[in-house]
């Protein structure tokens, strides 16, 4: 828990600890009528008053203008496809009655969308549950374990995290193809294992280097094997970290278009590849892409704010992908 | 050796073995694979040394995908560090800082998908329903108004020209006194405003006078250029009376469409209805249009990875010594002063951090493009993860696309050996 705590410290303002009071109160004698000219350094209040609020007001604007497009898409995906092509959604913040969850129903029976959405999770699912397992025994072995050419192995995989995907779909089209696993959702979970191990070695490591030594000395002392100090000592203390990364990895994978692409089918296509194909003809297919497009953000924003603390550790931890 | 390195390295084996194996295979081995693939043929049968290349840097489509490519790297990761150092200082000092934060950060968890669906409804070119431009037309509009008569043209026959701007000029000159008739058709009906009234056109007396009104009756029963019952003045026209070229006069008609200059006298007059009566509305920008289009899809991006500058940053501005920037202000330096010259040294690391994650990625960008861009602006739009994408599985030419692929990884090299370089420094020792 304290590890998390001062990982995601980055969300809260630098509070001062304790408030030291500098100006001694003087006695002043019973309010009187105002008179005079006003107390020197009233203007410098005032100003510093307003530059505050100015600032409030300025964040605030800036604060909504980042959700309207959001609040666009959401407003406009409880819209039918005539009022979305004649109106902007904002209509309906004064007429109300055109919200409708016809467009939800209708997706629900969508099939070619359902299919595609659970998609979606039986590769985002094993994705995130092989590099957080595969990742933490490599970072394990990267920290703990002392084997010539771990420096050199270690500096290697970091490199790795900036390769873009590009550089290796064409190869890795005509590896999955031997392997017959080309157009599988199986093609799909690997690619997006190898991609995500590099950073995922990068961000346990760099946590599991703060556990105190004293510890893990102390266990194998008490002679545990290799694997009962990583399954004992380490993993337990590294929730937080685990945690991230398994986030970080979620979102990535859940996200992705690109390798969807290129290694799914109609078949094994997750959700954005399935939306994608809607775009083709946006504004006629409106009413499947709006919802479709909210029910895709929907998870990894419920991801995001339930885990926030977390996936802002992540990112600063590992901010290169 | 000691049983403990053995047992250490028969373990770190074990541990690693799955990770090397799928890198080393998935990730690293393709790299190899692509720069081999970039020196064969379209279906990789022959080898074609440097063709690939040459085609690459020759042909104008992967030629604009390059130079919009610089245009991301340049803008894209600058416009999102300045904006996420803004608001990393700026919420820092206002209430509500984790709502206002999370809202900024959000973006970060959306998919370029689900942006692009997103920034497609707010670019729509239709103010009536894309956001942006609905804002853009309600500023412009409010600075400069709406003409009152779009579209409205001369009746023909009646002399009257449209000149080259757009406004409407009587044939010859028109003397103090004369009645001038200013017929005009291409309205509909609704154009002409309520308070508008029938006809009538000015009783003769002195100065230059006249009538604008809208020469048409329903069922086109009326005569052309007369003024039929049931015909509607057109009010709040601008008209200018020119002598020798110069404006002399500027009136409004009035809601029977009349107008009168009683002081003018004399003759050599013109009047001119003036083009700003007839524009076309503004009707906002073709966001999407080959010209805007990459500002358009940068614009998004910025949306998407501003909240994560200023996450990365403001964690940064938590360990500016809170001592330097208090004597800085002991000193009398202002809020800028001291931001410029206290707080941004500090950062100096953490923004290097930000501006170069944001280049590395954006040298990758595609989905944004390939989903925001449509189809027929795709062209334009293009970028090298793009044409990479379109040349390998569109026209099935491995050879290009892998020598696009490997142009790509020779881009992101330095940030490679950035990162290693950082990880040498920083922990190992």
């Amino acid at each position: 828990m304290s590890a998390a705590g001062t990982a995601g410290t980055a969300g809260t303002a630098a509070a001062p600890a304790t408030f030291v009071r500098t100006d001694v109160p003087r006695l002043r004698p019973a309010p009187t009528v105002p008179s005079g000219p006003p107390r020197p350094g009233l203007v410098r209040r005032l100003w510093r008053r307003a530059s505050e609020v100015v600032t409030q007001v300025t964040v605030l604007g800036v604060t909504a203008v980042w959700l309207l497009p959001t609040l666009g898409l959401a407003m406009a995906s409880l819209r039918t496809a005539g009022d979305n092509s004649v109106t902007g959604w904002w209509t309906a913040l004064a007429e109300p009655n055109q919200l409708t969850v016809e467009n939800y129903v209708a997706l629900l029976s969508n099939e070619t969308i359902l299919r595609s959405l659970w998609n979606t999770v039986l590769i985002t699912v094993p994705s995130t549950v092989l590099v957080v397992v595969v990742g933490a025994f490599a970072a394990y072995a990267l920290t703990w374990l002392e084997f010539p050419g771990r420096d050199w192995l270690l500096v290697v995989l970091v490199a790795l995290i900036v390769v873009p995907v590009q550089v290796a779909i064409l190869p890795n089209a005509r590896l999955f193809d031997l392997l017959g696993i080309y157009g599988h959702l199986a093609g799909v979970v690997l690619f997006h294992v190898a991609f995500g191990l590099p950073l995922a070695v990068f961000l346990l490591r760099g946590f599991f280097r703060s556990i105190p030594q004293d510890l893990v000395a102390a266990a194998r002392l008490d002679g545990g094997s290799e694997l009962a100090v990583f399954a004992r000592v380490v993993l337990p203390l590294s929730g937080p970290a685990l945690a991230a990364l398994a986030i970080f990895q979620f979102l990535w994978v859940w996200n992705d278009l690109l390798v969807a692409l290129v290694f799914a089918t109609a078949e094994s296509a997750p959700i954005t590849y399935a939306l994608r194909e809607q775009m083709r003809a946006f504004s006629s297919n409106i009413d499947v892409i709006g919802p479709g497009a909210f029910l895709s953000m929907s998870v990894p924003l419920i991801v995001f704010f339930a885990f926030q603390r977390y996936f802002v550790h992540g990112v600063l931890a590992g901010s290169t992908k | 050796m000691s049983a403990r390195a053995r047992t250490h390295r028969r373990t770190a084996v074990l541990f690693l073995a799955p990770t090397v194996l799928i890198v080393g295979a998935l990730v690293a081995y393709p790299i190899v694979f692509s720069f081999w693939m970039s020196l064969r043929s379209a279906d990789g049968s022959r080898f074609v040394g440097l063709a690939n290349y040459v085609e690459m840097l020759t042909s104008p489509g992967t030629r604009r995908a390059i130079a919009n490519n610089a245009v991301w790297v340049v803008v894209a990761p600058t416009v999102v560090t300045v904006l996420g150092l803004m608001f990393a200082v700026l919420t820092d000092r206002v209430r509500l800082v984790k709502a206002v934060r999370l809202a900024l950060f959000m973006p970060m968890a959306i998919s370029f998908l689900a942006a692009g669906v997103t920034f497609r409804l707010v670019y729509d070119e239709d103010p009536n329903r894309g956001a942006l431009n609905a804002a853009v037309v309600a500023v412009h509009d409010t600075f400069a108004p709406a003409s009152p008569y779009p579209g409205a043209t001369v009746r023909e026959g009646s002399g009257l020209r449209v000149v080259d701007d757009g406004a409407v000029v009587t044939p010859g000159t028109v003397a103090a006194g004369a009645v001038v008739r200013l017929p005009l058709v291409g309205l509909p009906a609704d154009a002409v405003p309520g308070h508008a009234g029938e006809a009538v056109p000015p009783a003769a007396g002195p100065g230059v006078r006249g009538l604008v009104w809208r020469d048409f009756t329903p069922g086109d029963a009326g005569t052309p250029g007369v003024v039929d019952p049931g015909e509607y003045g057109l009010p709040d026209v601008l008209v200018e009376v020119l002598r020798d070229g110069e404006v002399v006069a500027e009136t409004y008609t009035d809601a029977y469409g009349r107008f009168v200059v009683p002081e003018l006298a004399g003759g050599g007059y013109s009047v001119r209805l003036a083009a700003g009566n007839f524009t076309e509305p503004f009707r906002g920008l073709t966001w999407l249009g080959p010209g805007l289009v990459t500002p358009a899809i940068i614009g998004s991006y910025i949306w998407i990875w501003a909240g994560f500058a200023m996450v990365v940053i403001s964690a940064g501005l938590a360990s500016v010594p809170r001592s330097a920037v208090d004597a800085a202000r002991v000193d009398g330096a202002s809020e800028w002063q001291g931001l410029r010259l206290v707080t941004v040294p500090f950062l100096r690391p953490v923004l290097a951090v930000v501006a170069v994650t944001l280049v590395i990625n954006v040298l990758k960008i595609f989905d944004l493009v390939l989903v925001l861009a449509p189809e027929s602006v795709q062209p334009e739009a293009s970028v090298l993860g793009l044409e990479m994408y379109h040349a390998s599985f569109t026209q099935l030419n491995t050879g290009l696309g892998s020598a696009m692929a490997v142009l790509l990884f020779a881009l992101v090299l330095p940030g490679m050996a950035w990162r290693a370089r950082l990880l040498r420094r920083q922990e190992l020792r």
